[in-house]
């Protein structure tokens, strides 16, 4: 199977709501990986919509530079609504 | 269970003041219930022991479609065949599920597959019995799955975050499983003649040991369990997980009306479990090492549906080579 590629499936469970990475599948091209994303993930109707991405081509930050990559956006909590304190009278904002 | 016996490699597990800087961390995020991702550092020996469990618990999803393939043909009803086909699929299903996880650990999957054939990998011991009656295929289901639902929901908590969503993936499926399986011999026992219901006891008076010992040697023989345990990619020991099994085995033995081939099972009040007999330890691994009933017929089957599937699969590689050439011209 090392001549068939691995491709990541993605599948929407309704309509209205994201894609979601659910596992990987290999295949000899694309038509053949949605088939077998089709029969491997959504046996009992798990989605109305399926997208296959060869896995190669995704770049992936890494886990452990979470905090150099992630950090920054710690401290702005200004970017919150909750931030903002108003009176009580000017009700739901 | 599905992966029975899984070397470690480790003699004894370290304290965290012996481990240098970046085990201790990956230790304390394992004690914190933070699962580790493929990306993340971990011990070496922790991948390895990962690669052996995972593809142990593929291949014995893979081996476990071949004793109900067996019926398949010979379902007595439509209604039968399609369910027993809908269950064989969800075990490739999980099979595969499983192969996936294991690639993220840096694993080759027809390298795993090789060393399978090869007689290098083990697989559970119970599929490597015949089923010899219909009633085996409600046997297998109700007890063979049931074992196994038992251990795998544990492992759903694994510390490994692709094997644990894998898990979660297929403990969304078993209970069908179970179900088709249970409600296949109650049917059996409640609407069958003499010969129907004398197969089914039959069925339970074969798999019932042998189901038993999925659960892997007991505690006191499983050297590996304590690193395991630390790692968190064992949750339980197989003594609890056996005895859970059993507890919730028996009152639906009693609901089938039938008995367990062992006069030692009996509730006992002062533990609150039931008892039970020993375990014949030395039939258990002789089928480890290859000598049960099936093992050489599962591995032949399994080695000529790769070598007979070759040249589907070179078929599909220049079906799809000469469509990428058209679609560029
Ligand atoms: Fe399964
Ligand atoms: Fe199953």
């Amino acid at each position: 199977m090392s001549e068939w590629t691995l491709f990541e499936v993605f599948v929407r469970s309704k309509h209205g709501l994201n894609h979601k990475h659910v596992g990987s599948v290999h295949a000899a091209d694309t038509d053949m990986a949605l088939e077998n994303a089709r029969d491997l993930y959504t046996r009992r109707s798990e989605g109305v919509s399926l997208w296959i991405v060869p896995s190669n081509m995704i770049t992936a930050s890494a886990t452990d530079e979470k905090e150099a990559l992630f950090d920054p956006s710690d401290d702005k909590v200004y970017r919150h609504a909750s931030f903002y304190k108003l009176p009580d009278e000017v009700g739901h904002m | 269970m599905y992966a029975q016996m899984v070397e470690t490699g480790v003699k004894q597990v370290k304290a965290l003041d012996d481990m240098s800087p970046e085990e201790r961390a990956f230790q304390e995020k394992v004690d914190a219930e933070i699962k580790i991702e493929p990306k993340n550092w971990m011990p070496d020996a922790y991948r390895k022991t990962l690669i052996r469990q995972v593809s142990q618990h593929a291949h014995s999803e893979i081996v476990g479609m071949l004793p109900e393939g067996n019926w398949v043909t010979r379902a007595p009803t439509f209604k039968r065949k399609l369910q027993l086909m809908a269950k064989i699929q969800d075990e490739a299903g999980h099979g595969l599920y499983l192969y996936s996880a294991m690639e993220t650990l840096g694993a080759d999957r027809d390298e795993e597959v090789e060393k399978l054939h090869s007689g290098r990998a083990k697989y559970s011991s119970i599929f490597n019995y015949p089923t010899l009656n219909w009633a085996d295929m409600g046997a297998v289901g109700w007890l063979v799955d049931g074992a196994a639902i038992v251990n795998q929901v544990v492992l759903q908590r694994t510390s490994y975050g692709p094997y644990s969503r894998a898990m979660i993936r297929i403990c969304k499926e078993e209970s069908f499983h179970q179900r088709q399986g249970y409600e296949m011999l109650l049917t059996m026992m409640q609407q069958g003649n003499d010969a129907q219901k004398a197969m089914v006891q039959d069925a339970i008076n074969r798999l019932w040991w042998p189901a038993l010992m999925m659960f892997g040697p007991s505690d006191a023989d499983s050297p590996n369990s304590a690193q395991s345990m630390a790692w968190k990619i064992k949750r339980h020991t197989n003594d609890e997980l056996r005895q859970r099994f059993i507890d919730q085995t028996v009152p639906q033995l009693e609901i089938l009306g039938c008995s367990a081939p062992d006069p030692d099972l009996k509730w006992n009040a002062e533990r609150g479990h039931y008892d039970f007999g020993e375990i014949q330890w030395g039939e258990f691994f002789d089928v480890i090492k290859g000598n049960g009933p099936c093992n050489r017929e599962r591995l032949e089957t399994r080695r000529n549906a790769i070598s007979d599937g070759t040249w589907v699969r070179q078929a599909a590689v220049a079906h799809a080579n000469k469509k990428k050439q058209r679609a560029a011209a």
